[in-house]
């Protein structure tokens, strides 16, 4: 039992529902009770989704608890069925049904001889993993499902396409940034002559699926999620995968080379020859396109020179933007972390010689006294950090999730690829410039010194509030605060009130209706 | 299945598979409420999530709850329980020295059969803070049910009619001094027994109803949640009580079998209608003649008139999710609208019974049909009706709003109506803000032409 008031990562069931959702056409029933399907309205607030969360909850309420569910999950997974038609139902557990320990599996048995859907039982244990795990873990479930069915079908198509082709995998809802991020990269591949041949699971459809092995190799932007399927195509299916996330110029070109690389040998195998050069590329992308580059060169960048910044977010974002900040903009990181734990060996070695200290960690206290002690210039985080800065008054760049609204960005703000490196140096400039003007500002004591002697616009000639009434008035929510007061003291005024009480306050408030 | 309550209102039952809010969220207004609490969530990382989720930006303002993750040991009964909880009561007081902590039990306490009921008094006098436990579980409950279960264990910590006898011998004494006839005038109450208001609201909206009261003549003598724990109401045989909320009806029943208390059984003082009918009740229950209720209901509907202009003849869908839902129609029928369904997770028939029967009544003013009342309902086969019937409003949850908008049904967000300050008539004006805001919206966007934004 641990005292907890904020986590990084949710629980498991949400990666399970996130890629659920992601894929067109498939329905996850949660065995769940009442207020579990949280998940939905996370979807249509945060990514504004339009269409209704292909997520519904088989309720677990008291019948279920004495007697089972009985036949009420399969009875659910064949309404869905019915009702939606989809290709996959997807039975997931959450926290409670993992304690009930009822067989969901023999359910999911039953349903799927029934339905005209396919339907499997996610096979994530709530006490084991989270959220980012489970979402790896039921993506590369679904892969394998539909590709050993393919196969015991005998209707795989092991040919690779006759042109260099791939697959991103790992671009799904609820992600930060993952859908500009898409974008980006499908530009970029456009850029290299390299056809995508599947993006999953955002978007993708599972019928697909068994044309996964066409690609010629994986490409894994995001290290949290896709790995697993991308490890299990290459032991099944002999498919390379490519897991430098293209973030920041140094590894874009990284990721670039590798992914040539991998081409390159493969289209020597075949009669196909297409060797080319990614140099030319990658060189004038880093010094035009990009102005990423140029940026650290200009005065501006110089002036960042030395400056103490915390990183801390996902392993993926958290590395690459310690990278980007250390070996790119020259500026100080004093301690990068991640809440990833379970990847923590990966993330270690990938910062290595890049900042001072190491903190990993889920306690979002443990990163604000870290920060506190620090007090750097600026901090690069989560949505917590944001918040931790704005108490010690560090100001702070968001670059990872756990995000909220004001981070699914109408507008084009990609992380990846060379766009990506232009935004990362907007948001990493525009934290300290922002940190700097507040600092002169304190030295010179403000904007505006000259003291406002009257704000108020009302004449409270006369009028005296007594103190039941002041007491009342403080008790109203400082942002409508100043309305009411003066609507009460006009109503006093109109009336020919000279003493305000409670009960003229509420006069006026029916009036006025503040 | 439905059950008939007279020859006029039926209550239907759909299947309860329906999206709200887990019951545990009600620690979020009810510790801002009562001043000097802690709320401990015992439950897993699925309750943190959520209230993290739900709460927003308020988690980072230090809040006074916080959740006792269960871990693996825990549910294995590995570790033991009574410890653990004891360990982070201890950090608790010390870093904050609440008056009082309550316990939310969760699905998890409750399928793993933890003690939280037998722990709770061990542990009060070991450590020397009250201890209150409160079982708002998704299980049992929905939503706003939550609040239910905190004021019914509230309930019972509230003084002994002792005290409260005492006090009251020691104010005779005191009046004794002086004719004691003179000293109630001068209060301006008429003399009636001790009357306790139960339900969570914002500390104006209680003295606002405090003063319609005082209109009356009647005293209000407390409020159970009071503003801190420590001035808990005092309570039992003799003291009347009556509800603000609809959802209340554990807490009801807790005081009526508990604390021997007297229910005044009224609608709720939702809208000006409600107001005046509430109101009224008590009034009648304590033989006080009330005056000039109907003037001022009159000049209420006369304020809003801009408003009721725009919703009259507008039809509204209740797709349920926070038992207002019976109070809410039956001011929005009474404003002139026209409602399709009363969606709600939860009737309790006697509870509610008088503001059925202002429904009833409301509906027979106005000349509608009394609109279907449909219990747990079922949102799938709700949206199919909502499809067919497009009204002009479906007041939801979150989960629906932006399909449903996206399909060119406005919708108004059914939380806001717990959060937004909604009771007695001062506020009819604030929850017909709330009503006609997507209303207003449609009508401004009017001429942008883009009502369905679906392939």
């Amino acid at each position: 039992m641990k005292l907890a008031y904020w986590m990084y990562a949710g629980p498991a069931h949400i990666g399970t529902l996130r890629v659920a959702s992601s894929f067109k056409n498939v329905h996850a029933i949660m065995h769940a009770p009442l207020g579990d399907d949280y998940m939905n309205v996370m979807r249509s607030m945060l990514e504004r989704e339009r269409d209704f969360t292909a997520a519904t909850a088989s309720i677990v309420d008291r019948h279920v608890l004495a007697r089972g569910s009985q036949k009420r999950v399969v009875d659910n997974i064949l309404r869905k069925d019915q009702e939606e038609r989809p290709d996959l139902i997807i039975l997931t557990p959450t926290c409670t049904s993992s304690i009930l320990q009822e067989d969901l599996q023999n359910f999911v048995e039953r349903a799927s001889i029934i339905s005209n859907s396919s339907v499997i039982f996610a096979d994530v244990d709530h006490y084991q993993v989270n959220e980012i795990q489970a979402a790896d873990r039921t993506l590369e479930q679904v892969v394998r499902y539909y590709l050993d069915r393919s196969h015991t079908q005998e209707a795989l198509d092991q040919f690779v396409t006759d042109v260099p082709s791939v697959n991103i995998i790992g671009i799904f809802t609820l992600g930060f940034h993952n859908q500009h991020d898409c974008r980006e990269l499908r530009r970029l591949l456009r850029d290299l002559d390299i056809e995508i041949n599947q993006i999953i699971p955002e978007g993708g459809a599972v019928e697909d699926l068994k044309e996964l092995p066409k690609a010629w190799l994986n490409l894994i932007p995001y290290r949290e999620v896709g790995l697993m399927t991308a490890m299990y195509l290459n032991k099944e299916y002999a498919m390379p995968y490519i897991s430098t996330t293209p973030m920041g110029a140094v590894d874009i070109a990284e990721c670039i080379r590798q992914i040539h690389k991998k081409i390159n040998t493969l289209a020597s195998g075949s009669s196909n020859k297409r060797r080319v050069d990614c140099e030319p590329f990658i060189d004038a992308q880093t010094r035009f396109v990009s102005q990423a580059a140029w940026f650290s060169r200009s005065i501006d960048c110089q002036n960042l020179t030395g400056k103490k910044t915390v990183v801390f977010g996902d392993a993926t974002h958290a590395a690459s933007i310690t990278k980007i900040l250390a070996r790119e903009m020259g500026i100080h990181v004093s301690c990068a972390g991640t809440f990833c734990k379970h990847d923590a060996e990966w993330f270690k070695e990938q910062i290595q010689g890049f900042c001072d200290e190491i903190l990993i960690t889920d306690d979002h206290a443990e990163v604000g006294d870290m920060i506190a002690r620090v007090e750097p210039s600026a901090i690069f985080g989560t949505q917590m950090e944001r918040h931790i800065g704005k108490r010690l008054d560090i100001p702070c760049g968001v670059i990872s999730a756990p995000v909220h609204i004001q981070n699914f960005t109408l507008g084009y703000r990609p992380f990846l690829g060379y766009e990506g490196t232009n935004q990362i140096a907007d948001l990493v400039y525009n934290s300290f410039a922002l940190g700097m003007e507040e600092h002169l500002l304190d030295i010179f004591g403000g904007h505006d010194t000259k003291e406002i002697i009257e704000k108020s616009l009302s004449t409270n000639k006369g009028l005296i509030w007594n103190p039941e009434s002041r007491l009342e008035l403080s008790k109203i929510p400082r942002f409508v605060r100043e309305k009411v007061e003066k609507n009460t003291e006009k109503f006093a005024r109109q009336k020919g009130i000279r003493t305000i009480t409670v009960e003229v306050m509420y006069a006026a408030k029916e009036t006025f209706g503040t | 299945m439905s059950v008939k309550i007279d020859e006029t209102l039926t209550v239907e039952c759909e299947t309860g598979n329906y999206h709200t809010f887990c019951p545990i969220s009600c620690v979020s207004w009810l510790y801002q409420k009562i001043e000097d609490s802690f709320f401990l969530v015992v439950g897993t990382k699925t309750c943190g999530y959520f209230l993290q989720n739900a709460l927003g930006v308020m988690i980072f303002a230090e809040p006074r709850y916080a959740m006792a993750e269960l871990e693996e040991g825990d549910i294995s009964a590995q570790l033991n329980d009574y410890e653990g909880l004891k360990r982070l009561c201890i950090r608790i007081r010390r870093d904050r020295d609440p008056s009082v902590i309550i316990w939310i039990g969760t699905c998890t306490t409750e399928i793993i059969k933890m003690d939280l009921e037998g722990m709770a008094p061990k542990l009060e006098w070991e450590i020397g803070i009250p201890i209150l436990v409160a079982r708002a579980n998704g299980l049992d409950y929905a939503f706003t049910q939550g609040e239910d279960t905190v004021l019914a264990a509230m309930a019972h910590r509230c003084p002994e009619p002792e005290i409260c006898l005492r006090e009251r011998e020691e104010m005779i004494q005191k009046v004794l001094a002086f004719p004691s006839r003179e000293k109630d005038e001068s209060h301006g109450y008429a003399n009636h027994p001790s009357l306790v208001l139960f339900g969570s609201l914002p500390s104006n909206v209680v003295s606002q109803l405090n003063l319609e009261l005082r209109r009356q003549s009647i005293k209000v003598s407390g409020w159970l949640p009071a503003q801190r724990y420590t001035d808990l109401p005092s309570l039992g045989d003799g003291v009347y009580v009556c509800g603000v909320n609809p959802f209340l009806s554990r807490t009801a029943t807790t005081l009526i079998r508990r604390e021997k208390c007297e229910l005044i059984g009224a609608p709720f003082p939702i809208g000006p209608d409600g107001t005046r009918a509430w109101i009224e009740k008590i009034c009648s229950v304590f033989g006080v003649e009330a005056r000039g209720l109907e003037e001022r209901e009159e000049r209420i509907w006369e304020s809003l008139k801009d408003y009721l202009d725009l919703v009259r003849g507008k039809s509204v869908f209740f797709m349920g999710d926070n038992l207002l839902e019976v109070s809410l129609a039956r001011f929005l029928i009474r404003c002139g609208m026209i409602v399709h369904e009363i969606g709600i997770p939860y009737m309790d028939k006697r509870y509610q019974a008088a503001e059925l029967a202002l429904l009833r009544d409301t509906c027979t003013r106005m000349c509608v049909p009394i609109p279907r009342i449909v219990e747990k309902p079922d949102n799938s086969n709700q949206i199919r009706r909502l499809r067919e019937l497009r009204p002009d409003l479906a007041i939801t949850g979150m989960a629906h709003a932006n399909p449903l908008e996206a399909r060119g049904i406005s919708t108004k967000w059914s939380v806001e109506f717990t959060f937004a300050q909604i009771h007695g008539s001062a506020n009819a004006r604030d929850l017909l803000e709330l009503v006609t805001r997507p209303l207003r919206r449609q009508r401004n966007l009017e001429h942008f032409g883009q009502n369905t934004l679906v392939k």
